[in-house]
């Protein structure tokens, strides 16, 4: 059986930054809320703070490390499988790359020790400090990351020269034109993430009456936090898409599955779109409603998938996976903002809230991923839009090579996810008073606070 | 300065790998004497490295990345050429570096796997660098000599490594475990000097180029102090380590760990002279694989100001866990 080795390379690919982004986007937020805890009980004295500050820091090294090692991983697979990317873009790539290792990464994993290990080492000031830091650095990573990506997909201050990319202006590089909305996008799409993460375990722990009043209060700072957020987000993401549109109408095209250019576009809810006879089948159609989303104006026009003919991305992933990413925004915004009306009305929430939460709980990466299949299948055919392809830049491995590694890399990260959602089971069902006394190696303490 | 930026940044990359050889040598070596150590002893051995891996990973990081931006050609055909031990790295890193949270996070029914994991990722990522070594000083071709170069080295390493990490517990811990340790780095020290002088005889007989550069008259006298300063290191860590424990402890273990340091720089010394000035030995030099100036120029700012806070807040690091390893806790 002979695979396409550019389509397995890209299988690799996807299933190697698709398995990375799970954990930083956890990482990033949380580190947030690790910050916010240690704040309020340095300003407050409330022992809970700190209840909640040991408990989620355990979970934050763990995704830290996973984050870490899937990331090592994504620098070395430009090199292993997209050589062609770097001959062509190296120019632009490899300095943002650059900056990323030099000013992200070396500062968290660095300032990570003192923040998990050195808090008896350091003063409580020094020890908030480094918890910034850590945040910090995690959002400059998302910063350096994101700003490659979107000049991936809106290139701009370069020069093309014998099918080589040189910059030209740095400034217009790194704030290229869809850089602001997919950091902002993304950035809050992480603290939505870790809110109902944070959410869904406090949620878990009421209904296993294993909590304490910090458990009331971790899920009431993730719930407030997700409330605000949500809105946040819809607006953001809608002005990002009034940016994709002016500079990727395709990508636009094909999330709405839209196939010749009109003008009033209705928004088609759902459907099947066909590429063979370039029409969406049983579609469910609300008029006026894409161009008033889209354009913001009733008659605006949406350029058609006919019009980019042999060079737009396959329609039904991205299709599905903008709808996907949708209709959770939606479901979170409903369920944060139920919860926060049940807590203000009532002295505890009610079990169906609570089993609703848990549900929620890991509800950001599917949000994420659906989010990033979108606008990274929706690049597709183009690895820097309009100017270079994916299949000029894979490497030229036999497909017998890539479907080893593939394997290789499909059953490592199976291992791993799979012993990931058990440690975050294992740790949540821990009762509360063993939160503090549960040290790196202390086999004593752990064999006392084990459950029978 | 165009001129002077490739030989900058081939250096800045020369310094990251030398870093990471050494600094994750020293973690990874830990993580090899594992299975020697008992259940307690193990928990020591890892609170010794758990607050620096992350850090000292990051330079192989720095190292790639600089290749990557000062040499992008040659990181495309470096890094497909060595595909396989590349991939076979990475998954021992990434077992090594999970291992970590694991084997405390999972239940005390799953601590043991995930010791024994610890000790396969740190072998599997320590034999996959050794083998991307032997490939690239054989300048990356495909032949039964460069294949058995690679799997000697793929041995030789680890055992640099073990060395390092039995230094560094000469540091970090006392009584029991500080004894097994001086005997652990006794007994390393033979295996290593001898895939040591391996690599030595068999780098010339391998690479023909490699072999014009050092042995003519008079290059030869001027690269003596090389293999010379190795052998009186070697002498040193074999007299210290057959010395009675009590002794032992009265030295400096910064001093012996030093020893170990020293033979990397040595090895680093002796590998840029045979390769310089190729990235690909007898392929690619370092002025035809650059990048453009401009991007150069961007980065050469950014790595003139953070390199050095690097290396700063990283001393502070090591001060604020200095002296002997204490359990890690998060309070």
């Amino acid at each position: 059986m002979e695979f396409d080795p550019l389509l397995l390379a890209r299988i690799q690919f996807a299933l190697n930054i698709s398995f990375h982004i799970l954990f930083p986007t956890i990482s990033i937020g949380l580190g947030y809320f690790l910050l916010f805890f240690r704040v309020r009980y340095t300003l407050s004295g409330d022992k809970s703070w700190e209840y909640l500050y040991s408990f989620w820091v355990k979970i934050f090294a763990l995704t830290f490390a996973l984050g870490v090692v899937t990331g090592i991983t994504m620098s070395f697979q430009f090199g292993t499988n997209w050589p062609g990317f770097m001959e062509k873009a190296g120019n632009i790539a490899g300095p943002l790359l650059g900056y990323e290792v030099l000013t992200a990464f070396f500062l968290e994993a660095s300032f990570l020790g003192i923040m998990l290990f050195g808090k008896s080492r350091v003063s409580n000031r020094m020890h908030l400090i480094a918890t910034a830091i850590v945040a910090l650095g995690t959002t400059l990573s998302a910063f350096w990351i994101l700003s490659l990506n979107s000049w991936m997909q809106t290139p701009t201050g370069f020069r093309l020269e014998n099918g080589v990319i040189y910059a030209e202006s740095w400034l217009e590089i790194i704030f290229n034109p869809s850089f602001v909305y997919r950091f902002f996008h993304m950035l809050i799409a992480c603290l939505l993430t870790a809110s109902f993460l944070i959410g869904g375990i406090c949620a878990v722990r009421m209904i296993k009456k294993l909590d304490g009043a910090e458990t009331h209060k971790g899920l009431k700072t993730a719930i407030i936090a997700a409330a605000i957020l949500v809105p946040i987000q819809i607006m953001i993401g809608d002005l990002h898409g009034l940016n994709t549109l002016k500079h990727q109408p395709a990508k636009v095209a094909a999330l709405e599955g839209i196939w010749e250019t009109e003008k009033g576009a209705a928004l088609t809810l759902f459907g099947m779109p066909n590429e063979q006879t370039r029409e969406t089948d049983w579609a469910i159609k609300i008029p006026k409603l894409g161009s008033l989303i889209l354009t913001h104006d009733l008659n605006g026009e949406i350029k058609g998938l006919n019009e980019f003919e042999g060079a737009h991305p396959p329609v039904a992933p991205v299709f599905w996976a903008f709808r996907i990413m949708v209709a959770v925004g939606m479901l979170m915004l409903l369920v944060a903002w139920l919860t926060c009306f049940n807590l203000r009305r009532k002295a505890s929430l009610p079990r169906w809230n609570l089993n609703l939460l848990s549900w929620m709980t890991f509800s950001g990466w599917i949000a994420v991923l659906a989010g990033w299949y979108v606008t990274e299948i929706g690049r597709q055919p183009w690895i820097v839009y309009g100017i270079i392809q994916t299949r000029e830049v894979v490497a030229d491995h036999s497909s017998g090579t890539v479907m080893t590694t593939l394997v290789a890399y499909c059953a490592m990260y199976a291992f791993l996810m799979v012993s990931y959602v058990g440690a975050i089971r294992y740790l949540s069902s821990k009762p509360a008073k063993s939160l503090l006394q549960l040290h790196e190696y202390s086999t004593a303490a752990q064999t006392h606070t084990e459950p029978s | 300065m165009e001129q002077a930026l490739p030989l900058i940044f081939v250096a800045v990359m020369g310094l990251s790998l030398l870093l990471y050889v050494i600094l994750d040598g020293y973690d990874l070596g830990v993580g090899l004497l594992l299975p020697f150590a008992n259940d307690q002893e193990k928990d020591i051995m890892i609170a010794s490295i758990g607050p620096f891996w992350d850090a000292n990973e990051t330079w192989i990081v720095m190292g790639i990345g600089v290749l990557l931006i000062a040499f992008p050609n040659a990181h495309g055909i470096i890094l497909t050429e060595l595909y396989l031990p590349v991939t076979l790295m990475l998954l021992g890193l990434i077992l090594r570096g999970v291992a970590f949270d694991f084997r405390v996070k999972a239940g005390i029914t799953k601590k043991t796997m995930w010791n024994n994991l610890f000790f396969l990722g740190s072998l599997i990522a320590a034999m996959s660098q050794g083998w991307m070594l032997g490939a690239y000083i054989t300048g990356l071709t495909d032949s039964l000599i460069s294949t058995l170069f690679s799997i000697m080295i793929a041995f030789c390493l680890p055992a640099l490594y073990i060395v390092l990490g039995s230094a560094w517990l000469l540091i970090k811990t006392e009584g029991e475990l500080f004894a097994k340790s001086a005997r652990w780095l006794k007994r390393s020290i033979m295996p290593m000097s001898l895939g040591l002088f391996l690599v030595s005889i068999a780098t010339p007989l391998v690479s023909e180029l490699i072999a014009s550069r050092w042995f003519q008259l008079p290059q030869a006298i001027g690269l003596m102090p090389i293999p010379l300063t190795c052998l009186i290191v070697i002498s040193l860590l074999f007299y210290v380590s057959n010395k009675k424990v009590e002794v032992i402890a009265q030295l400096n273990p910064w001093l012996i760990f030093l020893g170990p340091v020293v033979i990397c720089l040595m090895a680093a010394i002796g590998l840029a002279y045979s390769i310089f000035p190729d990235i690909i030995i007898g392929r690619v030099t370092i002025w035809e694989a650059a990048s453009d100036t401009s991007s150069l120029m961007f980065v050469f700012y950014g790595v003139a100001i953070t390199l050095p806070c690097i290396l700063l807040y990283t001393f502070f690091i090591y001060r604020i866990f200095a002296g002997k390893a204490t359990e890690l806790s998060y309070d």
